[in-house]
């Protein structure tokens, strides 16, 4: 297919380098330089989507972020598709694959369009609402078929390949936007000395200037621009970063930016480089230059394709040498948009008429127009466009603005393009992201950024600023304003020369009259992506939706992913004619973050697949890694669960490493366990305070286990603590609650007792530690260790020594979580692996087994050990979990927990115990979470006594055994509860003591 | 994303770098056990939130690990103040 | 009994002190071992935009103590031989000595591995008051970046503001790494130090590689 409407010359294109690419299947042309819009209007392809609710056909509209119409669908294979992605941002390259993303069967002939133009009365705001909301459970069914018709596109359902990232930058000045006001603000601020960053959303920087004609300072624009660009790219202190949308400007003046690094050079990123980069700005100041967004106006039919902004039918003829049309009629409120006719005659074709809502227009653009004998309407407005597929022609009559009026006879005029400039929004979103709301300013008929806490500076369009010598100076004052605030001196910059124009004062019209009333024109859209019309938010306001942010939400007005960039504004005014209010007392809605839509890619970055969760390794890892190791997750821990040995299923690894411990001699890697040292000559006093229990008389060389609960009473965390000397001591946590037991200590010793002389050091990585444990654990270290008395009354149980384990210096706690003897060994953790494999190689003759996690849990839940986090919610009581010998409450100190363990609700009975559960039938294993009841026949909902927190096959035992809580339960031993579950089975079992082994402890005291 | 500057490091830090600990100036009871039970859940249990100024605890975890008070405003998030533990604000909401 | 050995008393009653160093023959193995970094080097690219060494088992001493201590100010200046920097992140380096300011009480000692537990006698004999010395060596490592990408990494990787205004040759500061921390200092105009935890050090490694492989990593051995 030709490009029937490109021009012979002109525009920022390559025409050297020629492009193809595919639309809904057929293969075009374009060059390199154009976007997908600008290619698709050079090939003179009309229609872009169907609209949401009408699923009438639509075209392109605008030309940048703004665009509500041309949302597309990317990607040349599966993995590579792009949802959202507008076509007037999006860079051609050569095979380039998009489609429209609704429309069935395609765009062209859409079958929900019939119901759309025959059922549009059928279809008021709030129709899915009223519609689909009976009865509720038929919600996904109708949701399903909603989203089919709606069409917003879709996810890729391979993964994407390509490398996302983020990167930190921090900065004196982020410049957003490098239009005229930017660039000015950048050079400015850069030639004083301050670190600079400027982005902009486009290829190339310049913004509108790129589609201009003006002349800069006796140059053209477009030299101008090259000009000040290659000065920026010199000074060192500016970093420029085209293709960046900042789509966040958030609190304390940070914000994010999107870079698409990639996008515009193919479907995939080139190998190795990185496709979207999210920058993470913070930013001493920010001048924010985003410009402003051309209003269409609203009139009958406006969206048929053919209707665009007036500004982009220049951008497209200047900056991309495509005329969308071959006969335009241009409407307008304003000056400015007579440049559009002029550009259009310029391009060599017709303009029908420029039709003026004004009735006395005077200005020198429009003199210019009427001298190339362009027909200029006055007073007068496009009321309706004929045509569906295409613009045809339109009616145009005489209005009276005031009184909302026609007041002519319309007639008719052929033409396929309707231009309309309802003059300009302050592109404010930024502005908002932070809270600040935009107030109204009617000298330009827009709202600009409200008052704001943010180290905030404006310039240019986004102040309503839209000479180009105005735009220019408060670029420069913006940059030199930065400069001073930042202690630097400001650079002079000298304001080029521009041409001065002569403007007429615009008119404020929003919404265009029709002979008949709204509810019964022809549909009038303000919001094109969600179709919403100027009916629909008067039918709104009747019913009672007065606030703008319920109009918003009620007519879903602004909620596409254009954010009604273009049609918020007029949205606004027809809410507020209809209440009879002014603009500024009904408000605005404001806008979040993002601007623009972004892959979740650029927000993961480089967080995701093997670096989404750091793993944490012991120093002996790799050893588990060989050895056959399946891991848990414990925290960011990866720690061995079991060794499973070639054809053993995981119970069988599990009773094999159980009988090991029970029978000869087992071994864990113990180094997750959090550790901290604890200095200072009030570090027992500080103990004290912490544990539930005494620590005034452990003596050096002992070891006690301790609880710690919260202020509440409720245990949160446990382990065994160390006197090392007098005033020194070794804490061990649990591998999950390290760094929330070392905060805490911190917390009380900073905020509550800073006069306790104390420090706190974590050594959980220096420490690596392995637990021997089983009748046959003395043997084996005393194979390794011959400076240690290991002897049964020399080193106790609950007793650490110094010497050396396999010629490492080593701390020997002899301590037990299995209720075996047990020695365990701490080495720094640089020779972790060496001991453990002298270990291993003395440890052949004893069958030295390695466990994981798992067998520990069998094991400790054999003695009633409890773990923390577990058998522990956060609701009970040392008390509660039948451990009251660890509880002192002669310490004159009242430690954390005392106070909270004595609340009436603490003190009451039938509190939930902890206790042992048997199954009546010993095979049978309670499944955690199970909860018991005293009648399984009860109805439902069925009286609750506790739960099942712990349940395992005890091999040793060779029965299940199960701990869990039940009401009062210390006081209802042998008493048979029920656990009904959720497959229909009842299970019975006896409430017992939880120590179900050796409960006089007589096996770790060998 | 605060901008938060640590008293100790003497500058400012990004918040990922720090916990909040909810509202400052919560005294632990002297003596807890001659606190009723009511006393005692107000202290353990009961929180301002306020709409503007608010004295918070924070803690500069993967820094200095030293804790601090700020006083921030929770509508506009701006940060009032830096003061150390043990030091009182300045900025108060009845000074206005 | 003289007075220099009074203190040694104390300190074998009050706190354990222990040489952790284990004797010749022991294989010591520092938390990137399992990585090969030697193997690596000498498979190298000769350029890349990023160098990384692994400054591998060397002595790390946490040292607490109040500046207004003076016995231990000026005891941590005797045993270590330069003072302690009391000005925020700041560091001290001397031979093979190097002091980084973690907070106003808190200070990270690195020396070689063989002087640690001296060291940590030493400065028990000279200082009295509230103090207190931790060995951390088997915990933590460091790693040196270097190379002109080196700073586009830490970008990547840290929200701090490396520009050479704000963070100068000697700076340090404990910060967020990716999803780990790290102590970072800049040793000089183009290299810098991470002091990372041996648990995270196989994270960080992967996280390295990654952030690295668009500018090319040169492992130095």
């Amino acid at each position: 297919m030709s490009q029937k409407n490109r021009l012979q010359s002109g525009g920022r294109i390559d025409r050297s380098k020629a492009v193809t690419f595919s639309y809904n299947g057929r293969r075009y042309k374009g060059y390199q330089g154009d976007t997908i819009a600008s290619a698709l209007l050079a090939n003179g392809v009309d229609i872009v989507g169907r609209s949401f609710k009408y699923s009438r056909p639509r075209g392109i509209v605008a030309a940048g972020a703004e665009e509500p119409n041309a949302v597309l669908q990317l990607g040349a294979t599966e993995a590579t598709q792009v949802p959202n992605v507008r076509a007037t941002q999006q860079e051609l390259y050569d095979g380039l694959v998009c489609s429209a993303t609704n429309g069935w069967p395609s765009v062209e002939s859409d079958l929900m369009g019939v119901m759309g133009s025959i059922g549009g009365k059928m279809m008021p705001p709030g129709f899915y609402y009223k519609t689909f909301m009976y009865p509720q459970s038929m919600w996904p069914t109708y949701e399903k078929f909603i989203r089919k018709a709606a069409g917003l596109g879709r996810a890729p359902q391979e993964r994407d390949q390509d490398a996302y990232d983020i990167m930190n930058q921090h900065c004196d000045l982020m410049v957003v936007g490098a239009g005229p006001a930017g660039l000015m603000a950048a050079l400015t601020a850069g030639r004083s000395g301050a670190r600079v960053i400027i982005a902009d959303e486009q290829s190339e920087f310049g913004g509108h200037l790129l589609s201009s004609r003006e002349q800069i300072g006796g140059k053209s624009a477009a030299d101008w621009v090259a000009d000040v660009v290659a000065e920026l790219a010199k000074l060192r202190n500016v970093q420029m970063l085209p293709r960046s949308t900042v789509n966040g400007y958030h609190d304390h003046n940070f914000l994010t930016i999107n870079e698409n690094r990639t996008d515009y050079k193919g479907d995939k990123a080139p190998d190795g480089q990185v496709r979207q980069r999210m920058h993470r700005v913070r930013a001493h100041w920010v001048v924010l230059a985003s410009g402003a967004h051309e209003r269409p106006l609203v009139f009958g039919n406006n969206d048929v394709p053919g209707c665009m902004v007036a500004s982009a039918v220049s951008t497209y003829l200047n900056r991309y040498g495509v005329v969308p049309g071959s006969k335009l009629v241009l409407m307008t409120t304003n000056d400015g948009a007579y440049q559009t006719a002029l550009d259009w005659a310029d391009a060599g074709r017709e303009v029908v008429a420029v039709v003026d809502t004004r009735a006395n227009p005077n200005g020198d653009l429009i003199a210019a127009t009427r001298a190339r004998g362009i027909k200029v309407i006055t007073g007068s407005a496009v009321i309706d466009v004929k045509g569906k597929k295409r613009v045809s022609g339109v009616i145009v009559a005489a209005i009276d603005a005031k009184r909302d009026k026609v007041t002519g006879k319309p007639q008719q005029l052929g033409c396929d393009t309707v231009a309309s400039s309802g003059g300009w929004s302050p592109v404010v979103h930024l502005s908002c992201h932070a809270g600040s709301r935009p107030v109204w300013n009617d000298d330009i008929i827009g709202f600009v950024p409200g008052p704001t806490i943010q180290k905030q500076l404006t310039a240019g369009g986004i102040n309503g600023s839209y000479s180009l010598d105005k735009v220019l100076s408060e670029g420069i004052k913006a940059g030199q304003d930065a400069a001073s605030r930042l202690g630097l001196s400001p650079a002079a910059v000298k304001l080029p020369n521009v041409r001065s124009v002569r403007e007429g004062k615009p008119m404020a019209l929003f919404h265009v009259p029709h002979t008949k009333p709204t509810s019964r024109a022809p549909k009038q859209f303000v919001d094109l992506q969600n179709d919403v019309t100027a009916a629909g938010i008067e039918l709104a306001t009747r019913e009672g939706f007065e606030a703008i942010e319920h109009v918003k939400r009620y007519t879903a007005m602004g909620f596409g992913t254009d954010q009604g960039k273009l049609g918020n504004i007029n949205g606004m005014a027809i809410t507020a004619k209809v209440l009879g209010k002014t603009i500024p007392e009904t408000g605005t809605t404001v806008f979040r973050p993002n601007y623009t839509p972004i892959a979740f890619g650029a927000i993961a970055g480089r967080n995701c697949k093997e670096l989404f969760v750091p793993k944490r390794f012991s120093a002996m890892h790799k050893w588990h890694v060989e050895h056959g190791a399946e891991f848990e997750d414990v925290g960011q821990w990866k720690r061995p669960w079991f060794y499973p040995k070639a054809g053993e299923t995981m119970q069988q690894a599990l009773d094999r490493e159980c009988k090991a411990t029970r029978e000869s001699v087992a071994i864990l890697d113990a180094s997750t366990l959090g550790k901290i040292d604890i200095q200072g000559k009030d570090a027992r006093e500080f103990l004290g305070r912490v544990y539930t229990n005494a620590w005034a008389k452990l003596a050096i060389g002992k070891c006690r286990y301790g609880l710690m609960c919260g202020e509440d009473g409720m245990v949160f965390d446990d382990g065994v603590t160390s006197c090392l000397g007098d005033n020194h001591f070794l804490m061990t946590t649990t591998t999950g609650g390290a760094a929330h037991v070392l905060e805490w200590l911190e917390f009380y010793h900073q905020t509550e007792w800073p006069e306790l002389e104390v420090y706190f050091t974590s050594v959980t990585d220096h420490w690596a530690t392995m637990t021997i444990s089983g009748p046959n654990s003395r043997k084996l270290l005393a194979e390794l260790c011959d400076d240690i008395d290991l002897g049964k009354d020399s080193f106790k149980f609950m007793d650490w020594r110094e010497g050396t384990v396999a010629g490492v210096p080593a701390r020997v706690f002899r301590i037990s979580f299995t209720g075996e003897l047990s020695f365990e060994v701490n080495v720094q953790a640089n020779y972790g692996l060496h001991v453990w494999e002298k270990l291993f190689e003395h440890g052949a003759k004893y069958n030295l087994t390695p466990y994981g996690t798992e067998t520990m849990h069998i094991l400790r839940a054999e003695k009633g050990f409890i773990i923390a986090g577990q058998d522990t919610d956060g609701s009970m009581t040392p008390i509660d979990l039948g451990m009251s010998w660890c509880v002192s409450n002669n310490k004159p100190f009242s430690y954390i927990g005392k106070r909270g363990m004595a609340r009436e609700d603490c003190v009451r009975g039938q509190r939930k115990h902890l206790v042992g559960l048997k199954t009546k039938d010993p095979s049978v294993v309670l499944p955690e979470g199970a909860q018991a009841v005293a009648d399984p026949k009860q109805p439902i909902p069925m009286d609750l006594l506790g739960h099942i927190s712990s349940s395992y096959w005890s091999a040793n035992l060779n029965r299940s055994i199960a701990m869990g809580f039940i009401k009062g339960g210390h006081d209802r031993m042998g008493e048979t509860v029920y656990y009904p579950l959720a497959d229909g089975r009842v299970i019975e079992a006896e409430i017992c003591s939880p120590i179900f082994l050796d409960p006089k402890g007589e096996r770790q005291n060998v | 994303m605060l901008h938060i500057y640590c008293p100790h490091c003497r500058e400012l830090r990004e918040e990922e770098e720090f916990h909040a600990k909810g509202q400052a100036h919560i005294a632990r009871p002297l003596d807890p056990d001659a606190c009723t039970d009511k006393e005692w859940g107000e202290y353990l249990f009961f929180r301002k939130n306020p709409r503007g100024l608010h004295h918070e605890i924070w803690y500069h975890t993967a820094g200095c690990r030293k804790f601090f008070n700020l006083t921030r405003d929770t509508q506009t998030y701006e940060i009032k103040e830096i003061y150390k533990i043990g030091e009182q604000p300045e900025v108060t909401a009845d000074k206005g | 009994m003289s007075e220099t050995l009074a203190p040694e008393k104390v300190a074998t009653e009050n706190v354990a002190v222990m040489n952790q160093l284990a004797g010749r023959g022991v294989r010591a193995e520092s938390p990137l071992y399992h990585a090969g970094l030697d193997k690596l080097s000498a498979l190298n690219p000769r350029a890349g935009g990023v160098l990384l060494r692994e400054l591998k088992l060397l002595g790390h001493l946490t040292l607490r103590g109040s500046q207004k201590n003076a016995s231990f100010m000026n005891g941590c200046a005797e045993v270590l031989g330069l003072a302690l920097p009391t000005l925020p992140l700041t560091s001290v380096e001397k031979g093979g000595v190097s002091i980084r300011w973690i907070s106003p009480d808190e200070w990270l000692v690195v020396l070689p591995a063989d002087q640690a537990y001296e060291v940590e006698r030493g400065l028990r004999a000279a200082i009295e008051g509230h103090f207190s010395v931790v060995n951390v060596s088997g915990g933590q490592t460091i790693l040196e970046l270097s190379g002109p990408n080196a700073c586009d990494v830490l970008k990547k990787s840290t929200v701090l503001d490396v520009h050479p205004s704000q963070f100068p040759v000697g700076k340090v500061a404990g910060t967020v790494f990716a999803k780990s921390t790290a102590l970072v200092r800049r040793s000089g105009e183009a290299s810098w130090e991470l002091v990372i935890r041996r648990s995270f050090a196989d994270y960080v490694w992967l996280w390295l590689q990654d952030a690295s492989r668009e500018y090319g990593l040169v492992i130095k051995s």
